[in-house]
């Protein structure tokens, strides 16, 4: 009689992965891991090739048929366009130090999230082509042919990386995976190859201004929806404009301030802030989106809705720009703006005009982040705060991989945050600063059908923060994202209860004590402010 | 020797059994990653099996049952979300038993009716802990169903807040977050 297993045995027997080498395991699409394909009609609308219908699940993505060549000629130009490519492509010693240091590696377990290994799926591909070993020694120098398997295999993963530049911390030789993956979608973006919700914002934002597709009417209502409970909580009116000629600065934000609820209150934060320094601004209906969903596509269409920036400080004749809380946008614009809609010489060095102060990091590309504004204002004393309004928020910072790793933004958002907020405290050194962790939804991948795979990579972020929340009762994330408002509020929920996620101009706003406000008794989520009686929540006190 | 006795004794033998079961379903490299990395925020699934494993074995033995909830979902709610099927998610509990099994196996051939009786008994408070894993396992995927939901919700607020759409506005915009 053949041998039983033993129970455990048949009990592991089909989640243990295949022993095979990583080129000859095929790729699998598992549910909850990818998002959904890119439709015709948002491919058509921004002109994309191979606009047509087409899924995931299906075994043909309906390609042209000289796919292969499209590929290969697509690289051969970004080689020759990008030398950062091609020297990413030779330098890697397979030395492992990035191995471990993606937050979707670490969540998933998938060797091919280790960077090195995502890296390898481009770079197999290259070795064939542009290299004699490869050519003669093919497998056993590491390359491989270009065929629809591999072409799947990199469109499953490169998908699955955030462009967060967290490896390439670690990497001795600064090989950037964020810049791999970016032309590796570039590449599958020449057979229309995108996921929907990449393709839908970018298609809403060419066509109505911002990722939502809001028509400049809703944007700008639901801006003056924000006024009515500003007036409710502090008794005082604002009266922001809109489009207008001849203010000084101009000010845009990531629409999802504007409509996604956590970040609505930092709006609110910027509106209240703007009104008690009462300064000369205006926003755009028409620059309404700060975020760039085109930056996860390709350099052209990021380009393309990228210019509405300047052109709009350009059409209304402001001095200067303002950006509020974001980080993929500010990513794109203190990388990439100045050189692709640039220079800005119709615009002036932007100059704080209530401290006077000089932003002469921004003297070319002429835009400031908000935080580099207040916290100026606040150095100068220049704000009345009372951060005791704040005294039952207790706050650790999340440093978003954009603003930390993409422009250095470390200190700013510290310096403001500690102003406001009594109670701060900081999560563990491996996991902020440049070291930070992504909060696995960047880049576009913060859709619903790969929620499975957000929590996986929002993993290592979130674990730092159930650390401190229960070491010292922290009880909110503070950031300036507006990704991570929407994105890490679902991840912490499920990772670590009981903590929220917070810009940081809403909790500046409610520190900041304005000049005839009545007693405020709530916060801007009309929460009861410490110390105050339980306010009635339905019928928020009047006027 | 009694059953209790047997497992300390055996205690940093039984936790490296179970765990090594438990890293099977990795891939090599994971498993060695998973393994040999101590930090605990640069590796938080290898420390939510290491602690849970230990807390959740000394909360068996020691008969408390209070923190073994917390130390089973450190490990589950991982497990729910690494595409693991239900019966593979929970399923680490039970292998626990055939760890110990081993381990105890040369004094159950010894025919020790009262080893033999201890033996089944700790087996079925494996069994009945198993089954808070399975619940655990079932909340935690409820729960990122209703994430999704909740964060539609809070992306659409506004919107559908304008369009007059939801009535008693304000009241509900203070609770729902
Ligand atoms: S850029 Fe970020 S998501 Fe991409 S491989 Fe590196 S660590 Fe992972
Ligand atoms: S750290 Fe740099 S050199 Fe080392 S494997 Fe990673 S990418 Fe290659």
């Amino acid at each position: 009689m053949a041998k039983l297993p033993k129970p455990e045995e048949l009990g592991k027997i089909d989640y243990t992965p295949p022993s095979t080498g990583w080129m000859d395991t095929p790729v699998e699409f598992k549910p909850g891991y990818f998002c959904n394909a890119a439709k015709e009609k948002n491919l058509a609308g921004l002109h994309m090739p191979n606009a047509r219908t087409w899924s995931v699940k299906d075994e043909d993505w309906k390609l042209p048929d000289n796919w292969k060549e499209i590929i290969m000629e697509g690289l051969r130009e970004r080689l020759e366009k990008y030398r950062s490519l091609r020297i990413f492509m030779d330098i890697c010693v397979r030395c492992g130090a990035c191995a471990d240091k993606c937050h979707f590696f670490i969540g998933t377990g998938d060797p091919k999230n280790m960077p090195v290994l995502r890296a390898e799926l481009l770079r197999s591909v290259y070795r064939k082509e542009y290299t004699t070993a490869g050519k003669i020694l093919g497998k056993f120098a590491g390359a491989r042919e270009m065929t629809i398997d591999v072409l799947k295999e990199w469109w499953y993963y490169f998908f699955q990386c955030t462009e967060c530049r967290r490896c390439s911390v670690f990497c001795p030789y600064g090989i950037d995976q964020a810049e791999i993956t970016i032309v590796g979608r570039e590449l599958l973006n020449l057979l229309g190859l995108n996921i929907d919700w990449i393709m839908g914002p970018a298609n809403a934002c060419y066509h109505k201004g911002n990722h939502l597709g809001i028509e400049p009417h809703t944007f700008k209502s639901s801006i003056e929806f924000f006024l009515d409970d500003i007036k409710t909580i502090t008794g005082i009116d604002i009266e922001p404009s809109f489009n207008r000629k001849g203010a000084e600065i101009l000010f845009v934000t990531p629409s999802g301030d504007v409509f996604a609820d956590p970040g609505t209150y930092t709006a609110m934060g910027y509106l209240m802030l703007f009104h008690e320094l009462g300064l000369d601004y205006t926003w755009s209906t028409y620059a309404s989106e700060g975020g760039n969903f085109g930056f996860f596509t390709n350099n052209e269409l990021a380009k393309k809705l990228n210019a509405k920036i300047y052109a709009e400080a350009k059409r209304l004749g402001v001095k200067w720009i303002l950006g509020g809380e974001c980080g993929h946008m500010w990513r794109v614009l203190s990388q990439y703006m100045d050189t692709w809609n640039g220079p800005a010489d119709f615009l002036e060095v932007p100059k704080s005009p209530i401290t006077g102060t000089v932003f002469e990091n921004a003297r070319s590309m002429k835009m400031v982040h908000i935080t580099e504004f207040t916290a100026d204002l606040m150095k100068h004393n220049k704000l009345k705060l009372d951060p005791s309004r704040n005294d039952d928020v207790r706050l650790t910072w999340h440093d978003s991989c954009n603003t930390a790793r993409g422009m250095g933004l470390l200190e700013e958002p510290r310096y403001i945050a500690k102003q406001v907020c009594n109670n701060f405290f900081e999560m563990p050194e491996n996991t902020i600063r440049e070291k930070t962790f992504c909060c696995g939804s960047g880049s576009g991948l913060n859709a619903s059908e790969n929620m499975d795979m957000r929590l996986k990579g929002g993993l290592p972020r979130a674990n730092a923060v159930k650390y401190v929340h229960e070491k010292h009762g922290v009880n909110t994330v503070g950031n300036v994202c507006a990704i991570d408002r929407a994105t890490l509020t679902t991840a912490i929920d499920y990772w670590s209860p009981g903590v929220r996620v917070s810009g940081l101009h809403e909790l500046v706003a409610n520190a900041l004590v304005m000049k005839g406000e009545k007693t405020r008794r709530t916060n801007l989520r009309f929460e009861p402010l410490p110390g105050v009686e339980q306010v009635d929540d339905d019928q928020p006190e009047e006027e | 020797m009694k059953l209790d006795q047997i497992l300390e004794k055996n205690k940093a033998v039984i936790l490296q059994g179970w765990v090594e079961i438990i890293l099977k379903a990795y891939p090599d490299e994971t498993s060695r990653f998973i393994k040999s990395r101590k930090d605990r925020f640069d590796n938080p699934v290898g420390h939510a099996i290491s602690t849970g494993v230990e807390g959740i074995f000394n909360c068996l033995v020691e008969g408390g049952n209070e923190r073994i909830a917390s130390f089973i979902d450190d490990i589950i709610r991982i497990r729910a979300v690494q595409d693991f099927r239900p019966g593979q998610a929970v399923g680490f509990m039970f292998q626990l038993k055939s760890v110990i099994r081993d381990v105890v196996a040369d004094d159950l051939a010894r025919q020790d009716a009262g080893l033999v009786r201890e033996l089944l008994e700790f087996e079925s408070r494996i069994d009945e802990q198993a089954k808070l894993a399975f619940d655990i396992y079932m909340k935690c995927r409820e729960r990122l169903y209703e994430l999704k939901t909740d964060e539609f919700k809070r992306n659409t607020f506004r919107l559908l807040q304008q369009a007059n759409l939801i009535c008693e506005v304000e009241g509900q915009d203070a609770s729902a977050n």
